[in-house]
């Protein structure tokens, strides 16, 4: 079947000619990938970036004096800038190269264990991600501060009311993620950073969700930290971002100790680097930084405003579509959204619809999403999550629901 | 009563008959709709083997000097699988159980759901099932 291609004019038959991994099979079937907002697919000008490195001029960075060590420096912190002015960042150097998302929340949690006393408090929503609540645990039993959680509505967006009502003068960091992974909710962000700061506190957004739809501008929404994942975005595995206010990193003490991110060393006392190789010990993933500039270079090509208004016309067809299926229920439908829905059919189990579907070519992720309280609270096992990227189309959005209709006559 | 090796034999045969995996899962979820429940009072926490997704129940219990097994789970072609498991290794002897393989879950096209990185809890299953042979084995010596 042929479904009208795009109503926003969008060339999506030619972006898909730069990812080679969807000419695939899996199964016997073409495949179709709908499981973007775990990991999104590479296109072949990452690819070149990751080859390049290794083929011309791989070297570690910042000390050496030979010309490979040079270039491979200069392409670092090349990616470094491009990040910087993908968020509008402030500096360069307020942009820390991390392992990715998780590792960026666990370095600003533990510099916050030194900044926190008992009993002053860290909020966080009831939509997060089990990286996003487990380091404030592991920092609430070390310091004695308290977890505060923002409960949430039934359409699976946050109750700001009760939010209002968690800040007082014990609010020390507020922590929310940007897009809710489990339900692709946008949360009122903006907001929440301006509350926060009236009672004196800082806030933490986890970008990961939204940078791959949303471009943030990290000055604007005047957020004290945020954290992406390059994953997410085109970019390769292992490698993401910290980016902090400069006072904010100032604060912080240094996360891990090792090379790269000292001044001077001597037995009696170590001065440390200046930001952002402060954060930075170790060698870093310097071919999956450059990586990450490149699938930006990528994106900004396209242009995000773009990308926004095809994905959400994806997400209108495959919501319209799939609530046709008798029993389908979709969880999570705030007015604003991502390309993202997570659903359920009567009580299949999300699992047997995943294992039939995936028979069919068809990658979905299944089961808690890493959100076990978001799934508590619907009472559920788990959902089903189909989630699109911008190199998504109807046509395979049409194999998707025949796909689902087919595991349902099957399970049912 | 046959052993383990002649009832897996069985089943590759059984499994021989379907052409496609369409009718292969089919058929499993058939067979995971037939199988014997485990009773209500057994359905608890110590005998939940945690899977990522799926949840699995799995109680056993010596008639004379064989092991039975009853099982459960909340998705029903883990439950399928399940019910393929239980036919070979049920009611066999503690020592039997012990030394079979699960080569013949390979042989009938469900060998993706045995991969110890698949989030079902049915590898875990199958070790908690010889972990009960072990057991009891003692127990009969």
């Amino acid at each position: 079947m042929k479904v009208a291609s795009t109503e926003t004019g969008f060339d999506v038959e030619t972006i898909r000619k730069d990812f080679p991994i969807l000419s695939r099979k899996v199964n016997g079937y073409p495949l179709v990938y709908f499981d973007n907002a775990a990991t999104s697919q590479t296109p072949q000008q990452v690819i070149d970036a990751i080859v390049d490195y290794y083929s011309r001029y791989n070297a570690n960075i910042h000390r050496g004096v030979h010309s490979l060590s040079q270039e491979a420096t200069d392409a670092y912190e090349q990616a470094r800038m491009k990040i910087q002015k993908h968020f509008n960042a402030a500096k360069s150097y307020e942009i820390i190269f991390t392992a990715g998302t998780t590792n960026s929340i666990n370095l600003v949690a533990s510099g916050f264990s030194a900044l926190i006393k008992e009993g002053e408090e860290i909020i966080v929503s009831a939509l997060e991600h089990h990286s996003n609540i487990v380091p404030w645990q592991m920092l609430c039993e070390k310091t004695g501060a308290v977890l505060k959680v923002i409960p949430m509505n039934d359409n699976g967006t946050l109750n700001m009311n009760e939010f209002q009502n968690l800040l007082s003068e014990k609010t020390k960091l507020v922590f929310v993620n940007h897009v809710s992974n489990a339900l692709g909710t946008v949360n009122p962000v903006k907001e929440i950073i301006e509350k926060a700061h009236a009672i004196g506190a800082a806030v933490l957004l986890d970008g990961a969700q939204a940078a791959p739809h949303i471009k943030a501008d990290v000055q604007e929404l005047d957020v004290d930290f945020y954290t992406v994942s390059a994953h997410k975005m085109c970019g390769p595995t292992g490698v993401g971002i910290l980016y902090g206010k400069e006072e904010w990193l100032k604060k912080l003490p240094p996360y891990q100790g090792g090379g790269e991110m000292i001044a001077t060393v001597t037995f009696e006392k170590t001065t440390y680097a200046d930001l952002p190789h402060k954060f930075e010990a170790g060698t870093p993933n310097i071919c999956g930084g450059i990586a990450f500039g490149a699938a930006l270079d990528y994106m900004n090509g396209i242009g995000f405003e773009k990308i926004a208004a095809y994905e959400h016309e994806l997400l209108e067809y495959a919501s319209e579509k799939l609530l046709e299926i008798e029993g389908l229920r979709i969880y999570g439908t705030s007015e604003e959204k991502t390309a993202v829905i997570s659903f359920n059919i009567g009580d299949l189990h999300p699992y047997d619809i995943g294992t039939i579907i995936d028979k069919l070519g068809i990658a979905v992720r299944t089961g808690h999403h890493c959100a076990q309280p978001v799934m508590d609270y619907y009472k559920i096992p788990g959902t089903v999550r189909a989630s699109f990227a911008f190199y998504n189309t109807k046509e395979e959005i049409h194999t998707f629901i025949e796909a689902v209709k087919r595991a349902k006559n099957m399970l049912s | 009563m046959s052993n383990i090796k002649e009832i897996q034999n069985e089943i590759v045969d059984e499994f021989e008959m379907f052409d496609d995996w369409m009718q292969r899962y089919e058929h499993m979820i058939e067979l995971g709709k037939s199988l014997p429940l485990i009773e209500e009072k057994y359905k608890v926490e110590d005998n939940l083997i945690k899977g990522c997704q799926s949840k699995v129940w799995v109680h056993a219990e010596l008639a004379g000097d064989k092991l039975v097994f009853t099982a459960d789970s909340d998705a029903i072609i883990t439950k399928g699988i399940i019910a393929i498991l239980i036919r070979a290794y049920s009611n066999q002897h503690p020592k039997d159980i012990i030394d079979a393989d699960t080569a013949f879950i390979d042989e009938i096209g469900l060998k993706e759901h045995l991969s110890p990185t698949r989030a079902n809890g049915l590898v875990s299953m199958i070790k908690q099932l010889k972990m009960y042979a072990v057991a009891y084995q003692t127990q009969l010596n």
